[in-house]
């Protein structure tokens, strides 16, 4: 029974995970894809939570669920008539790409199953947010500053598309 | 304890539709989102093999870092699609040839 109940939960997870991403990919709503969107950075969360990962599992919600998410939602409401059925997103080669896409994950299957994955020997358990800052701040600290620049830099690109061609 | 395989099926399978959606949407917004999809498929991974393969949490900075990327490329990607909107009254990636000559 104690072994049981972590593989319900992951599979529990895993269902809601691909579910909602195949009504994200799938859906004919385009609101609807956005809220199934979701679900799906939830149960990602979730799995980091069961890898043992809670500070990446609180930066997910925080970041995809609260920032992510809510632009994407944004750019839903903004780019249509919301009263309009024009939500109706259009597909095409629909057969290519399903085919293209199940050639690639029987790929990454067999990868993943041939492989003689290494084991760890030690796992280190406990809080992670301690350990992680500490390699940032001095192992991945040039990566650290890197990734804030890029953010200004985004934050001021994205500024300056969204800008009106009159205030030039 | 689940092990690494099955993680890392779940993930392949992420990516997949994600891919899938990349294919074969016109939508721009909802070729963003498949775009986020992979990222996080990407993350389940890198988190995976520094439970499983190293175990220690230099896997989850790199993840660290790809959400901070993620989340640069969804502020600049819905910009792009704003002026998109703007210009073509629409968000089909078909309409977006401004550039070509």
């Amino acid at each position: 029974m104690e072994d049981l109940a972590p593989q319900i939960i992951f599979w529990v997870f895993a269902a809601l995970m691909l579910g909602s991403a195949l009504i994200v990919v799938a859906g004919k709503n385009l609101v609807r894809s956005a809220f199934a969107l979701l679900a799906t950075f939830f149960s990602v969360a979730a799995f980091y939570v069961m890898l043992g990962a809670d500070f990446l599992a609180g930066a997910q919600i925080l970041v995809y669920v609260g920032g992510i998410l809510t632009l994407i939602l944004f750019g839903v409401m903004l780019t249509n008539r919301i009263y309009s059925l024009e939500l109706n997103t259009p597909r095409f080669q629909v057969v290519p790409g399903a085919l293209v896409s199940t050639a690639i994950f029987m790929i990454l299957v067999t990868v993943v199953r041939v492989t003689p994955w290494k084991q760890a020997s030690i796992v280190e358990e406990g809080p992670t947010t301690a350990r992680i800052g500490r390699a940032l701040m001095n192992q991945y600290v040039l990566p650290f500053e890197v990734a804030s620049v890029l953010l200004l830099i985004a934050l001021l690109g994205a500024a300056m598309l969204v800008r009106r061609r009159t205030d030039l | 304890m689940i092990p690494l395989e099955y993680y890392l099926v779940v993930a392949s399978a992420l990516f997949s539709l994600g891919l899938y959606g990349m294919l074969t949407r016109k939508n721009a917004v909802n070729v963003l989102m498949a775009i986020e999809l992979i990222f996080n498929s990407a993350n389940i991974n890198l988190v995976a093999f520094s439970r499983f393969v190293t175990g220690d949490t230099e896997g989850q900075v790199f993840a660290l870092l790809v959400i901070a990327i993620a989340a640069c490329e969804a502020a600049v990607a819905l910009a792009i699609v704003m002026s998109l909107y703007r210009i073509t009254k629409g968000v089909s990636l078909e309409d977006a040839s401004v550039l070509k000559g």
